[in-house]
């Protein structure tokens, strides 16, 4: 199998499709884990709900390790004296957060502004790896016979899923912590109509409690899925496209350096794309958890 | 792209670093910034009034050299004035000696003259006497006359 893995894939569809495959990891139907790796094994896992995709948690671990480890080294070294460069950076970025947090978050948090911390730089280091050249690590993966490589976490929907979903969680934590069991449920059904109290409209008010619990619940699942889906499609495109554009460098020396400066162009644009992904991604969260901790 | 147990250990992981970087990350960072923001502060304010104290400074330093330099004039004046002085006792002292070695001098030709004088008299006395010895050797004798010459001598 792993001689196997050295070959490169044949056609066009076949390379892109070749990329776009996770590593994936699951219980085989004989119980025993199996990854699939060499050319026949593509979809070994595919469809099974409890498979894991290898390489996008590994690489979204050591990206979020990175930036523990990084932020961490600061922290315990950090003075208020002359700072290093490296420190001033990282203290850019943490006043940078901590303002946003405090322009639109107005109670009082201390999980707020460390999960935008995390978010924002483990989004942008996901993100980042999107910059790096779509063949270079999973020719090397391939070399050491792992056929399937995606470097980029963010352009799987089980990563920005995962994370939007913790969101999730956080913004009813929030909301119960803040309202009460009592105000969140009032929140799901009092509003955006308000049903009638009193009088002949009373026979309405079921209609209307239901109508307004079935608007809110698809305002309240529309964040996390807006949230994740935004950053995934983003970043699944911006892939794509960078894929796309390597499949020109095998087509001749015209196509291939116009494909080279199609390269630069979209990752200079994409530098714009994975810092704005990252911000928006923690904005949003932002302002979701000081929704469901504001009274209205 | 199906959605598989990836998005557990994915939210798993988040749920972690989260805990991680609210616990060891933020507090010791965010501290550090405030504290320096305290000292930037006071460090202004530590400037503001240093530049007051230097012009406070300066404005001394000024009226110091204006006293000084009217200390330099007076005691420039006053030096002037003694050294006229001395100039002048200097003159007064030099007429005086001036005038006492003239009067002393004029005393010593004075009495110099008289010894000459007594000399002169004394030899012309005794050329008298020779000459009238030599004459009256002839005709008197000496010591008969001799009181009459010694009176003469007397009254030369």
């Amino acid at each position: 199998m792993a001689a196997e893995g050295g070959h490169g894939p044949l056609t066009t569809g076949d390379y892109i499709a070749h990329h776009l495959q996770n590593l994936q990891a699951c219980k085989a139907d004989g119980g025993e884990w199996v990854m699939n790796v060499g050319h026949n094994a593509a979809d070994i896992c595919s469809g099974n709900p409890m498979a894991i995709n290898v390489d996008s948690m590994f690489w979204s671990v050591l990206l979020g390790l990175i930036f523990v480890v990084l932020f961490r080294g600061v922290a315990k070294k950090t003075s208020s004296g002359k700072p290093t460069k490296f420190q001033a950076l990282v203290e850019i970025i943490v006043e940078f957060v901590d303002g946003s947090v405090k322009d639109t978050f107005h109670g009082k948090s201390r999980l707020i502004a460390p999960l935008g911390l995390t978010i924002f730089v483990w989004v942008f280091l996901m993100n980042f790896m999107d910059l790096i050249p779509v063949d270079w690590i999973p020719s090397v993966a391939s070399a050491a016979g792992i056929t399937y490589m995606k470097v980029v976490p963010s352009t799987d929907v089980n990563v920005t899923f995962g994370m939007s979903i913790a969101v999730f969680f956080l913004i009813i934590f929030y909301t119960i912590k803040n309202k009460g069991v009592m105000g969140f449920v009032k929140e799901m059904t009092l509003h955006p109509i308000a049903p009638p109290t009193k009088g002949v409209g009373l026979i309405a008010a079921p209609f209307m409690i239901a109508f307004n619990f079935l608007l809110e619940s698809v305002a309240l699942i529309a964040k996390p899925i807006s949230l994740s889906l935004r950053l995934f499609g983003n970043m699944f495109a911006g892939e794509l496209i960078f894929i796309l554009i390597a499949t020109m460098f095998s087509g001749g020396l015209l196509l291939g350096s116009g494909g080279g400066l199609l390269h630069v162009g979209w990752a200079i644009f994409h530098v714009l794309i994975i810092t704005l992904q990252a911000f928006i991604f923690m904005m949003l969260t932002i302002v979701y958890l000081s929704l469901a901790s504001e009274s209205h | 792209m199906d959605i598989n147990m990836t998005l557990i250990g994915q939210s798993i992981a988040m749920i972690v670093f989260v805990w991680f970087c609210m616990k060891f990350i933020w507090p010791p960072l965010l501290a550090a910034l405030e504290e320096r923001q305290q000292q930037i502060e006071e460090g202004l304010a530590a400037a503001d009034k240093g530049k007051e104290s230097l012009v406070k400074a300066t404005a001394e330093a000024d009226e110091i050299v204006v006293e000084a330099r009217k200390q330099a004039t007076s005691i420039l004046d006053s030096a002037n004035a003694r050294a006229n002085e001395i100039v002048a006792d200097g003159k007064l002292d030099g007429v005086k000696e001036r005038e006492r070695q003239l009067s002393a001098a004029t005393a010593e030709i004075e009495q110099e003259a008289n010894r000459a004088r007594e000399e002169l008299r004394g030899q012309v006395s005794a050329i008298a006497i020779a000459s009238a010895e030599k004459i009256l050797n002839r005709e008197i004798d000496g010591k008969a006359h001799d009181d009459i010459l010694s009176k003469l001598a007397q009254e030369l």
